[in-house]
């Protein structure tokens, strides 16, 4: 039926930017998603049919199907970020930490941070260049060297255990999208634009999940409890599209503004062939850009979706994003528009048939 | 006191790199002008602001520096649609990855400073720390307009907006050596109420941070029977604790060396004792490393002393430091002025005829 159905494609827009940029300057290291599962509870409520917090924090969405035993999708997106955990306290505003999800101690010298619940401002300081040989600066910073600093004056209301992450603001200039955390809010703001339209053939299972970063936990017991059909994974990938200093880039992983990235395996998932297939033929029916991402490391929620139960179909697709987990991600508003327009339009095309041809 | 905050984070928020310290120089020349009688600006771009003494006689003059430049980064070429990079001033590569910054090119455009992905770097340098030759400015233009908005030698600056942590400290790039300039306008403002017997020309200086020639040239033009130089130092912090560093918020530090003359220094010592100010002193077993090496040997000479206040993480975009040290800065050096007579510091005088 999807074929004769009038689409009104979903766009970016003034308010799917706000709306980014307010997810992406809300602080939700894994373990501790409460700002971000707030506003994406604001946005879904007038739109869900169920909404339900569960044990580990995930937020779990229903928008039930108009027709009689319907296909069930699930997409997941994850809410958290990684940060650091404050480990030690050495007195006079200073602390030792950890990192919370995967972090290239590299990226840390010299940046603002945010700290506990009360966001209170801090830094992540380096040694002065006058006080250090040549020899150290070969060296690269370690978690163990580097420390978070919130002054003297603030010393006293950081905690052993408190959580922090960067203190990067959200900016746009041109086609670019630069925040901390668009990995993955830049999915979490996808779901909630497709929780918003309507496809009534379909039993549709949105979950935000917790955890991500550090293992895929939640992602593990919504797909338990949903017990999908199968799955979408919306997440951001890295974008390794540089030139490099000699010979050809083989490893770019992705491509900024060359659109979704579909994949095909990464370290977690074999996507379901059919799947990809499926979101291949959909692009290109509806002239939307997309690519495959690179078959390597790496991995998203799917990684756990997949093996969940009995199996569930599952395949995962990326807004490309450059410098992924570092204070600044880069990302383009057109990469997010088509992967937006491409999950639209599978949603519109997609039914049981589709599991139903080879692998 | 009206209070130096405001001053302070709008010094914190903007360029001014050394050899274009413009947008510096012109956010104090608007704070200085209604403290000072004069207000100039020198050959090279220092600016020079003179409080006149109260008699018509003939009297000495005290020259305090406090430089207004600061360290950042150059493209150095353009190339694949990024901006390959060079340091102004001594910048640590390892400060840069992950870092936001302005391109002030034909206009002013935001950029993050990345590293080339280890996947894509030669055995050899995949993993290590990457020095300046193999970091990159992007800013999500395409090659096209890139090439149109920027050339080689603009500035890079960082955008990194000054933090204050409840009012008692604050962070920010260009602290190193605003955090002077601001304790040099408290000065100011602290003698507003005071006849003088010297003549005062605060001078924030051009070019500290690469040369010292603004320093050298100010002095040569004004020739201080005195100078002063008011800069930063480094606190005690986490991998910094040996015997080059000093408490942060625990007082200015005095120097003490052959850049400083010792009646100076004791006088100082004698001066923050009477105010029951606490100060460390700090050992300059050569050079000062701060404008005072440049107005010492100044002409015929000039009997130079060194102040400073420590910060936290000098010459990165999040230097730290304590507001009261910078306010105990301001005053230290108000006292010190306002106490000059014409029989202050009779054997160094030299150039007076009386």
């Amino acid at each position: 039926m999807s074929t004769l159905k009038k689409i009104s494609p979903p766009r970016i827009g003034k308010s799917q930017l706000d709306l980014l940029e307010k997810l992406s300057n809300a602080v939700s290291v894994s373990g501790a998603e409460d700002e971000v599962r707030q506003i994406v509870l604001e946005q879904v409520k007038p739109y869900a049919d169920e909404v339900k917090q569960d044990a580990l924090g995930n937020l779990l969405v229903k928008r039930h199907a108009q027709a009689t035993n319907p296909l069930r999708v699930l997409l997941a997106a994850h809410m958290d970020e990684v940060g650091f955990m404050i480990v030690d306290d050495e007195g006079e505003g200073v602390f030792p930490f950890s990192p919370v999800g995967g972090i290239d101690p590299r990226q840390l010298a010299a940046k603002p941070v945010l700290v506990g619940k009360e966001r209170l401002p801090g830094v992540i300081g380096a040694k002065p260049i006058h006080l250090s040989s040549p020899d150290e600066r070969h060296n690269n910073y370690t978690f163990s060297s580097l420390r978070i600093d919130v002054s003297p004056a603030n010393g006293k209301k950081v905690k052993v255990g408190d959580l922090a992450t960067y203190a990067t603001r959200f900016s746009r200039q041109g086609s670019s999208l630069f925040g901390k955390a668009l990995d993955d809010r830049l999915g979490v703001a996808t779901l909630i634009e497709l929780l918003k339209r309507d496809h009534p053939d379909l039993e549709l299972l949105f979950a935000f999940t917790v955890q991500e970063e550090v293992g895929l936990r939640g992602a593990q017991v919504a797909a338990y409890e949903f017990k999908p059909d199968l799955a979408l994974v919306v997440d951001s990938t890295p974008a390794f599209d540089f030139v490099p200093e000699t010979g050809e880039n083989t490893q770019y992983n992705c491509r900024l503004g060359a659109g979704p990235a579909i994949y095909i395996a990464d370290a977690g998932t074999l996507s379901d062939p059919r799947l990809i297939r499926f979101l291949a033929a959909t692009a290109e029916k509806h002239a939307i850009p997309f690519q495959f991402r690179q078959p390597g490391g790496g991995g998203t929620d799917a990684g756990a979706i997949h093996k969940t139960g009995a199996g569930i179909p599952t395949v995962s697709i990326s807004i490309p994003g450059r410098y992924a987990h570092t204070p600044i991600l880069h990302a383009r508003v057109k990469d997010w528009e088509n992967t937006l327009l491409l999950l639209e339009a599978a949603l519109n095309d997609i039914n049981r048939g589709i599991l139903s041809v080879d692998r | 006191m009206t209070d130096i905050k405001p001053f302070l984070q709008s010094l914190l928020s903007i360029p001014g790199l050394s050899g274009y310290e413009e947008p510096a120089c012109k956010v104090i020349e608007q704070q200085w002008k209604p403290l000072v009688d004069e207000l100039s600006v020198s050959r090279l771009g220092s600016l020079h602001g003179l409080r006149k003494a109260a008699g018509s006689e003939a009297c000495p003059t005290l020259m305090i520096a406090a430089h207004m430049d600061a360290i950042g980064l150059m493209v150095k070429q353009i190339k694949n649609g990024y901006l390959h990079i060079t340091q102004v001033g001594g910048v640590d590569p390892r400060v840069l990855p992950g870092q936001a910054v302005t391109v002030h090119g034909r206009k002013d455009i935001a950029g993050i400073i990345q590293m080339i992905p280890d996947r894509l770097l030669p055995a050899s340098k995949a993993g290590k720390a990457l020095e300046h030759a193999r970091l990159f400015v992007d800013t999500g233009l395409d090659e096209k307009e890139l090439a149109k908005q920027v050339r080689i030698g603009d500035l890079i600056s960082f955008s990194q907006a000054p933090i204050l942590f409840d009012d008692e400290y604050i962070a920010g790039h260009s602290l190193d050596n605003r955090a002077s300039v601001a304790a040099l306008t408290i000065c100011l403002e602290e003698l507003r109420n005071y006849n003088l017997k010297w003549n005062l020309w605060s001078v924030a200086t051009v070019q500290e941070e690469t040369t010292l020639y603004g320093a050298s040239t100010s002095a040569f033009q004004l020739m201080p029977q005195l100078g002063i130089a008011v800069d930063v130092t480094f606190a005690k912090g986490p991998g910094s604790n040996d015997h080059q560093t000093f408490p942060l918020g625990k007082g200015p530090t005095l120097g003490i060396g052959p850049n400083i003359h010792p009646a100076l220094h004791a006088h100082f010592i004698k001066l923050a004792q009477e105010m029951d100010m606490p100060y460390a002193i700090e050992p300059m077993p050569a050079s000062s490393g701060t404008d005072a090496i440049s107005m010492q040997i100044s002409s015929s000479g000039v009997p130079t002393f060194v102040v400073s206040i420590p910060i936290r993480y000098m010459h990165t975009p999040v230097e730290l430091a304590s507001l009261t040290d910078i306010k105990r800065v301001g005053r230290l050096l108000a006292r010190f002025v306002s106490q000059l007579d014409n029989d202050s510091f009779k054997d160094l005088l030299s150039g007076i005829s009386s």
